[in-house]
């Protein structure tokens, strides 16, 4: 492709996914067509059954859509899970080392990766701690490290901080904003909360359900950095959740 | 894009007064937040912790030997027939400097040790091969359960027609018994590996043998130590059946000397025999439970000392002897990795005390 580096970092063009067998077929997502900007922080919002994580997975490699394509311009997909999802036998340093230890990277060369992206998440001199001896926090700021140490271009994020409290979220919040900008990695963040989505998101793209569709995108034009409690982030959320409402209600009969 | 130079980007976003004092604030707040989350239990000392776990093993132990000693003083046999425990192992104690004992105690360790390794191989290979295979699967996934159940006293019989009175036959049903027990440890393991830890793997780009390398064999362990565990108890158990009936001339174990000791209605040189059985059964035991005690509490899936603090409430642990050699293996390891990093974590010092959050 000669898109590499372009202004576009995916491209989903008419992407539709079933899943079963042809008797009990059920349609995830229905005809996606959209374009995720380069460096872009996209947040896909929806209820249940919106397909939002099986876009996600499109989007990662972890999965190939019935029809339609997903390009990611030779960019790489880096992916988080809403469970930090780190292995358990392993430490904190341990879990961040597998992605180096699959491209093959030298030893000597992986400690001291580790050891920044440790820092990038304000976890370092934590390498030796294992998971269980972690917050819920701090397990996903390990696991925030793990994806970057995947050399991703693309962070995929599954409901990353639905598990947490609303402190260690909001402080979460700020630490992605900042590896954010100090990255420019581009940023596809799945979320069932419309607060978070305004919080975090250049743009909202609002999907319906059953079958998922885009709904509606919202550009969210709040300066940076933002909090969660602000008015202008309210007076979107309300309209989001609005517009959010009006889709879940068509499948109330 | 993605991450180069962490540093001096972070200097970059710093640059801007708003940003600068955010970010102190979120750091102060980060800070604060980890240094809470991080348990703050105190690990007991070693001593007492080697004594919660040992007590309820000689209580039991000693408890065992007293009724043993009851049933004896009430007369129902004559004591050249069932003797006391302190004839019993004063007989096992004077045994221990012989040469025939260690002689026939090595022989009988040694076909232990191949018959289990050989187990073990197959076991192994059939349950990776079996558990990437659905028609495998179907076909031999539950004979491989129906040969486990078969006791293994009654391949003997066939395997004396095809290999005579040799080593070969013992081999031959050791063998028999525990590698479907190993397989099987292997094919469940596979079977309950989390699905999201699988997609995990993906994700970073693990695929066949490097899938199996980074997720599943390590996920998939705590289910090949089980069945690793009884096949050594299957192993152990037909070794026992096939020396008592496959005496080779010429090779003394520890099996032909429990035969022996019957043959010539000596009662005391059984117990002592039986003794040494039990004795290799527990030491192996408690090798297993402490490699099983690491791994879990490695795995956040035992809060360290926790089995030791309930030995200390009652110890109601599996079986006198037997089972009830486990506390030890996580308390005394020592290998437990839970030193505070002294990470700026204010007041947070000793161990973890359990899954945080």
């Amino acid at each position: 492709m000669t898109a590499v580096r372009s202004d576009t970092a995916v491209r989903i063009d008419g992407v539709s996914r079933f899943f079963g067998s042809s008797a009990a077929r059920v349609q995830a997502l229905d005809n996606v067509s959209l374009d995720v900007r380069s460096g872009e922080f996209l947040c896909l919002l929806g209820a249940s059954g919106c397909g939002k994580s099986t876009l996600l997975g499109l989007i990662a490699g972890l999965d190939a859509p019935t029809t339609g394509t997903v390009d990611t311009t030779g960019r790489r997909a880096g992916m988080m899970f809403q469970d930090s999802a780190l292995l358990p036998w392993l430490t904190a340093g341990g879990n961040i080392e597998v992605p180096l230890r699959l491209r093959g990277i030298r030893r000597a060369e992986r400690r001291e990766r580790v050891e920044r992206l440790l820092a990038m998440v304000r976890l370092a001199g934590l390498a030796d701690k294992r998971p269980h001896e972690l917050s819920g926090g701090m397990r996903q700021r390990v696991s925030l490290a793990r994806a970057f140490a995947q050399e991703a271009d693309i962070l995929c994020m599954d409901e990353p901080f639905g598990a947490l409290d609303a402190m260690t979220r909001d402080l979460l919040h700020d630490e992605l904003e900042r590896i954010w900008r100090e990255t420019g990695v581009t940023v596809i963040f799945v979320t069932h909360d419309v607060r978070e989505a305004v919080r975090l998101g250049d743009r909202i793209v609002l999907l319906s359900s059953r079958p998922g569709r885009v709904a509606e995108i919202f550009d969210v034009d709040i300066e940076r950095p933002r909090r969660i409690d602000s008015a202008r982030v309210a007076e979107l959320a309300t309209t989001v959740t609005t517009r959010l409402r009006e889709e879940v209600g068509r499948h109330g009969h | 894009m993605a991450t180069e130079s962490g540093t001096s980007t972070q200097l970059r976003s710093r640059s801007t007064d708003l940003d600068a004092e955010t970010g102190l604030e979120v750091d102060a707040a980060l800070a604060g937040l980890d240094a809470l989350d991080i348990p703050t239990a105190q690990r007991r000392p070693l001593a007492a912790r080697a004594w919660a776990a040992t007590w309820p093993k000689i209580g039991a132990l000693a408890l065992f030997l007293l009724l043993w000693q009851i049933v004896v003083w009430s007369g129902w046999k004559p004591t050249y027939l069932l003797p006391g425990p302190g004839k019993a192992l004063s007989e096992f104690g004077s045994r221990l400097g012989t040469g025939h004992f260690w002689d026939a105690l090595a022989r009988t360790l040694v076909r232990a040790v191949e018959g289990y390794a050989l187990a073990v191989v197959i076991g192994v290979v059939v349950g990776v091969v079996v558990s990437r295979s659905t028609i495998l699967r179907t076909a031999v996934g539950s004979f491989i359960t129906a040969l486990q159940t078969m006791p293994s006293i009654v391949w003997f019989p066939l395997a004396i027609l095809l290999f005579k009175l040799s080593e070969s036959a013992i081999l031959f049903v050791v063998v028999l018994g525990a590698a479907p027990s190993v397989a099987n440890g292997v094919i469940y393991g596979v079977d309950y590996v989390p699905p999201l830890l699988v997609r995990v793997g993906r994700s970073m780009g693990a695929r066949g043998f490097s899938l199996y390398r980074y997720i599943v064999a390590p996920a998939a362990l705590p289910s090949v130590l089980a069945g690793l565990k009884q096949g050594w108890a299957f192993c152990w158990r037909s070794l026992m059946a096939g020396e008592l009936l496959v005496i080779v001339p010429g090779h003394s174990s520890v099996g032909a000397d429990l035969q022996n000791s019957r043959e010539l209605i000596d009662t005391v040189g059984v117990m002592a025999s039986m003794i040494t059985i039990f004795v290799v059964g527990v030491l192996v035991d408690a090798a297993f439970n402490t490699a099983d005690q690491q791994m879990r509490v490695r795995r956040g899936l035992i809060a360290e000392g926790t089995s030791a603090v309930r030995a200390a409430r009652g110890g109601r642990g599996p079986g006198a002897a037997g089972g009830g050699v486990d506390p030890a293996g996580g308390s005394v390891d020592g290998t437990v990795p839970h030193q505070p990093a002294d990470a700026g974590a204010g007041g947070a010092d000793g161990g973890h005390a359990g899954s945080a959050g």
